[in-house]
């Protein structure tokens, strides 16, 4: 089949240029901290370290982008087939309850999710984990119910008429229709993820918190402002990472342009 | 043959079908005309149970369709459908595979299948095979949602208004491509359509709706001259119905002996475009040909007027 993408490709814009700075930049710094140590040093007092040292930036980066990994995927994969669950004719009677449960997980404040969860899970990666994980659901189920229901009749109308059974007009029609939307819930639930994941720290989890609340406890901005910003330029690169895939799979269905 | 055997569909309290009986013979095409909300389209999805009958049987060659399973009965009946439902995010070859995939034919022979039909459609392969939905014209998506009817090489085929967004240069094209392809592949079709116009040139019958009952069924011929109902005469409209009733007919078979002056006209030709051939160039006779130019006789302007005449 002939590639038409290629029609679609078009120059870098200013905005990808931007983009692709601000990830050179954040791999620069984290690959060698000490080199920013004089950027940093103004906002130091009394000559304490700039750069953050008790543990290597780079390590702390990848466990926090682990953990909102882990908790994201484990949210998708249960809020998608929850929402298919509930779309499928059998499921019906369980979705207004299912939306309320669902619904609580997000009316608790992160912290107190948090504070819940150790008595349960400990102290270090599982609370925090759980409380991403149940902190993501609400998106993806909303977005994956909205894909889902709002399907054009004609096309599920074909599929039925083509003689596809349910399990086929599930995974060939509707999901890859609800794609774009399914992604959408996922980006919003995993940007804010990586901005939650910060409090993990509060209960021992390994992340880029520690970076933030060392600085807070010693009152050394040059540690806050670091954790922010690493924080900050991985949400912005991850939103629009995620945004550039959702557009790229809603083009070819042709439900959006440009 | 289609057989349709009391068919009653409810909403409620509301008869959308009502007890509508009839028969469809293979490799004919059968026309379901009626105004918007008559039940058309609850009709004809009876048939491949998108809907099922609150009451009635459909009979296909026989066998109830209510015993087969249902998968297998929409397989193998093709469906084009109101508003042509195609796929978007599937390019025009894997639409048009759709069947055929779900039925599990060999890579090879679905490509071959494609591009046979996307050629009958006058679709260059090369350049509709890879393309989306989106970027085809309302009228490329209705061929295509027709092509993809017609994968899997079906029996029969039920088309729901599929020329409906076409326009009047496009559609003529469609229908005569439609009526070829008929001919050709000897499915039995029945088409969905508030165009009588359409009905009439298409259909070996025409089922009239109204308020989901049938008014009447027949061959065209049947409604032009005897139509049931105040409705089906509404329907065929007085004003052309002398017009419609030549343009069932060829010029053949009202050849008269004898010789005229001036260009011939084919005798394959309807007797509609020799009236207006004659009126057009102020004759009162054609010379005859057949397809080789042979002459056969001629046709008058008096002989077409007593053939357009209300019979007796
Ligand atoms: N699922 C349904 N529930 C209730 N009423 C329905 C349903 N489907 C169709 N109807 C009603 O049945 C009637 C016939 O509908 P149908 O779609 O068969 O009409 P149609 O002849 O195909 O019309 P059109 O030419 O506008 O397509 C309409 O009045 C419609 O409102
Ligand atoms: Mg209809």
């Amino acid at each position: 089949m002939a590639e038409r993408g290629a029609r679609a490709r078009r120059l870098p814009r200013a905005g990808t240029l931007i983009r692709f700075a601000a990830f050179a930049v954040l791999v620069l710094f984290l690959a060698m901290p000490e080199s920013f140590a004089p950027v940093f040093a103004p906002l130091t007092t009394n000559g304490a370290p700039a750069i953050y040292d008790r543990a290597p930036l780079i390590d702390l980066t990848l466990a926090h982008l682990g953990t909102v990994a882990v908790a994201s995927l484990a949210a998708t994969v249960v809020a998608v087939g929850l929402a298919v669950g509930v779309t499928r004719p059998a499921g019906a009677d369980f979705l207004p309850l299912s939306r309320s449960i669902v619904n609580i997980g997000q009316t608790f404040p992160p912290v107190a999710v948090l504070a819940l969860a150790v008595p349960l899970f400990g102290f270090g990666e599982r609370p925090t984990l759980f409380a991403l994980f149940l902190y993501g659901l609400l998106p993806i189920f909303e977005n994956t119910l909205t894909g889902l229901t709002r399907l054009p009749p004609a096309v599920l109308d074909a599929a039925d008429g083509m003689g596809m059974t349910a399990r086929q007009r599930l995974l060939k029609v509707e999901l890859p229709l609800a794609l774009p939307v399914i992604l959408e819930g996922v980006k919003i639930s995993t940007v804010i993820g990586l901005s939650t994941a910060t409090i993990g720290s509060t209960v021992a989890a390994k992340g880029l918190g520690e970076v933030i609340i060392a600085g807070l406890l010693s009152g050394n901005m040059a540690f806050v402002v670091q954790g922010g910003l690493v924080v900050a330029t991985l949400a912005v690169l991850l939103y629009d990472s995620l945004g550039a895939l959702e557009r790229r799979v809603a083009r070819r269905t042709g439900r959006r342009t440009g | 043959m289609i057989e349709l055997i009391g068919l009653t569909k409810r909403y409620g309290d509301a008869a959308v079908v009502d007890d509508v009986s009839f028969t469809v013979p293979a490799r004919t095409m059968t026309v379901i005309v009626g105004t918007s909300g008559s039940g058309k389209s609850t009709l004809i999805r009876m048939i491949n149970r998108l809907v099922e009958p609150t009451s009635g049987t459909v009979r296909i060659d026989g066998r109830d369709t209510a015993t087969v399973p249902v998968h297998e009965l929409r397989r193998a009946i093709g469906y084009a459908i109101q508003n042509h439902g195609l796929f978007p995010h599937r390019t025009v070859a894997q639409n048009i595979a759709t069947v055929p995939v779900l039925l599990g034919w060999d890579a090879k022979r679905i490509a071959a299948r494609v591009e046979t039909l996307l050629d009958l459609f006058q679709l260059d392969p090369k350049d509709f095979a890879g393309r989306y939905p989106h970027e085809l014209s309302g009228g490329q998506q209705q061929r295509i949602g027709v092509a993809r009817a017609l994968a899997a090489e079906p029996n029969i085929l039920l088309m729901d208004e599929p020329f409906g967004a076409l326009d009047p240069v496009i559609r003529a094209k469609a229908q005569e491509d439609l009526k070829a392809i008929q001919k050709r592949l000897g499915t039995t079709i029945i088409l969905v359509t508030h165009d009588m116009e359409e009905a009439i040139l298409l259909g070996d019958r025409i089922a009239v709706m109204d308020g989901g009952r049938l008014v009447q069924h027949g061959t065209p011929a049947d409604l032009l001259t005897h139509p049931a109902t105040d409705f089906v005469e509404t329907l065929i409209g007085t004003g052309d119905r002398p017009f419609r009733l030549l343009s069932l007919e060829a010029v053949e078979s009202a050849v008269e002996p004898g010789a005229a002056d001036g260009p011939a006209i084919s005798a394959g030709r309807t007797q509609r475009d020799a009236l207006a051939e004659l009126i057009w160039t102020g004759r009162d006779a054609l010379p005859v040909t057949d397809a080789d130019g042979r002459p056969l006789g001629r046709v008058t302007l008096a002989g077409l007027i007593a053939r357009g005449g209300r019979p007796s």
